[in-house]
């Protein structure tokens, strides 16, 4: 990971495909500037990557230790009507959620 | 121009753990919507994953299963894409270090040859819940019973080239997991998934055509219908100068025909990263040769212990492997009726084919090892003939009783008694006088021939039962 050559850029076109895929609205007004914002963080990005990585292992987790494993067993109960008690539209044991269709 | 499909598989395996992959949910299919939901299943704020050991174990078998290596540190990533069934906004999943590396096994093809199919990676993640389009007023409603069900995902390499070799990876890999007890590899429940990628190249070629994607087809007929279906549809395109498309496809069973999925510009941006909530997974090694311990026999080594231990052809040995409850009926049937030829003979013949007949596995067979076994016992010390043994069959089939009980009830032992005997044929004789003359006059060669005629008749004068070797005796004497 010693690449040094990509300079960051970012289009406002990349912006609004990042903000549908996150599902965040940016008002027409506002990319520019976000587009502008985000720029200047890939361009600290790019001052990370100037630097000599080679005999570095990647981290996925900065913490030094490693995931313990649970039994298979079942500790959890029914707990429905608690949860369901808090959503918005539920019927029939069913979560209602605004129509999708694939 | 003649097309050469490519295919790869990614088969999506229900693991069979009491418990989901990151909560103690229980993974009971067909329970009550949402009642298997936990705060983890759903997303509560500030609930942590903590990973199933049985989840691990069994994607290890799996991969040792396939003489795979395997992932000693395995890192989770997150899939990021918004579903109302996927209540995080991401699927828990491993994309850079997967569980299992890669991998291969050997395939059978319906002509009795065999192949060996790479496997890709097999990786672990959780299953999303489950959204029912039924009209509720307009919405969607979910069910999160499913979500957070431990999923092996086993990526093939693109070695398949037809619907009849995908057919024939999916029928041993599911042999293979359902052997390893890691699956219940129940189709019709959704225990295992498979999405198909397909592409054609001119025959001969070896560069990659452009890929479709086929999700989410759930039986062994729709994948072999999804996959011809595609080829047609591809060479087609192909065949008037136009190019195939890169897309994910969904397969139609009622209409025969794939046809692409809708939203499909922004459906392949994931966006991994690994999961924060976990830390790698490191297995010792000692830890990997104790699973390896408890591998049983796999299907391929059974199969060829069968072609060994019992004198039978790669394909019958095949046959009577490819699902474990089936092999052992069969060693259980062959151990009692101690004849391992015949035992093979009948539970391929006799047996599959009735249990096809009527749409059943092994598991739910009327007719026990046991009762199989004594069947072929009697045939073996002539009690009934071949022929009276298929009779006794259907009736054991439809709950008569063991062979002895249907023998002794229908009267179907095989008459052996003399006197009982001669009294037929001499009635066969006198009924006979044109055929009498006939072997009288006719010399040793044609009488040898002749003389069926005779025990045919004695034998339908019995009803089947008359022990041919004792009529043929009889016969010869009383016609001198």
């Amino acid at each position: 990971m010693s690449d040094t050559s990509t300079k960051p850029s970012i289009d406002p076109d990349e912006i609004e495909k990042i903000a549908t895929l996150a599902r965040i609205r940016i008002a027409g007004d506002q990319v520019a500037g976000v587009t502008h914002r985000i720029a200047d963080i890939l361009a600290m990005v790019d001052t990370l990557q100037a630097a000599d990585t080679t005999d570095v292992e990647p981290m996925a987790n900065p913490l030094d230790a490693v995931q313990t494993l649970r039994a298979d067993e079942v500790t959890e109960t029914n707990r429905r009507e608690a949860f369901q008690a808090i959503a918005p539209a539920v019927e029939n044991g069913l979560y209602l959620v605004p129509k999708v269709i694939e | 121009m003649q097309w050469e499909p490519v295919i790869g598989l990614e088969v999506h395996l229900q693991l069979a753990t009491r418990s989901k992959i990151f909560s103690g949910s229980p993974t009971t299919f067909g329970a009550e919507p949402n009642t298997q939901a936990s705060a983890v299943d759903l997303a509560m704020p500030g609930m942590l994953p903590v990973l199933n050991e049985q989840a691990v174990r069994f994607a290890v078998m799996f991969g040792l299963g396939i003489g795979a290596e395997i992932g000693k540190r395995s890192v989770f990533d997150r899939k990021n894409y918004f579903y109302p069934d996927l209540p995080k906004g991401y699927q828990i999943s491993q994309f850079s270090d997967p569980v299992v590396g890669r991998g291969h096994f050997e395939i059978q093809l319906e002509d009795g040859s065999s192949r060996e199919i790479g496997i890709t990676r097999a990786h672990l993640e959780e299953d999303a819940g489950k959204s029912l389009h039924e009209d509720f007023h307009g919405q969607t409603g979910i069910d999160l019973n499913r979500a957070g069900t431990p999923l092996l995902e086993i990526v093939s390499e693109p070695d398949l080239r037809n619907a009849a070799e995908a057919v024939a990876y999916l029928k041993a890999l599911h042999s293979l997991v359902t052997y390893l007890g890691i699956s219940d590899g129940n189709m019709a429940e959704g225990s295992m998934r498979c999405d198909i990628n397909i592409s054609l190249r001119p025959a001969g070629s070896d560069t990659l055509g452009t890929r479709a994607e086929i999700k989410n087809v759930n039986s062994f007929r729709f994948v072999e219908k999804a996959i011809q279906h595609e080829i047609d549809r591809q060479s087609d395109i192909l065949d008037d100068g136009g190019q195939v498309v890169q897309e994910t496809r969904l397969y139609d069973a009622d209409r025969n025909e794939t046809r692409p999925m809708r939203s499909k510009e922004v459906a392949n941006d994931y966006r991994y990263f690994p999961e924060p909530d976990l830390l790698p997974v490191v297995l010792e090694d000692a830890w990997i040769e104790a699973v390896r311990e408890t591998l049983p026999e796999l299907p391929w080594e059974k199969r060829h212990r069968f072609a060994n231990q019992y004198q039978l052809n790669d394909y019958d040995a095949g046959v009577l492997a490819a699902s474990r409850p089936l092999a052992d009926y069969f060693e259980a049937v062959a151990r009692d009726a101690g004849d391992a030829k015949i035992a093979a003979n009948w539970v391929q013949v006799e047996l599959l084919g009735r249990l096809n007949r009527d749409e059943r596995g092994i598991e739910s067979c009327p007719v026990p090892a046991t009762h199989l076994a004594q069947l072929i016992q009697r045939i073996l010390d002539n009690s009934i003939s071949g022929k009276i043994a298929k009779q006794v069959f259907e009736a054991m089939w439809a709950g008569e009783g063991d062979a002895d009980t249907v023998i002794a009830a229908r009267g179907l032992k095989q008459v052996s008694d003399t006197g009982e005997l001669e009294a037929m044929v001499d009635q066969v004789i006198a009924g006979s006088a044109a055929q009498v003359e006939q072997y009288l006059a006719a010399d040793e060669g044609k009488r040898k021939k002749l003389v069926g005629y005779f025990v045919g008749q004695v034998m339908k004068l019995s009803k089947g039962q008359a022990n041919p070797q004792v009529v043929n005796e009889l016969l010869a004497r009383k016609l001198g």
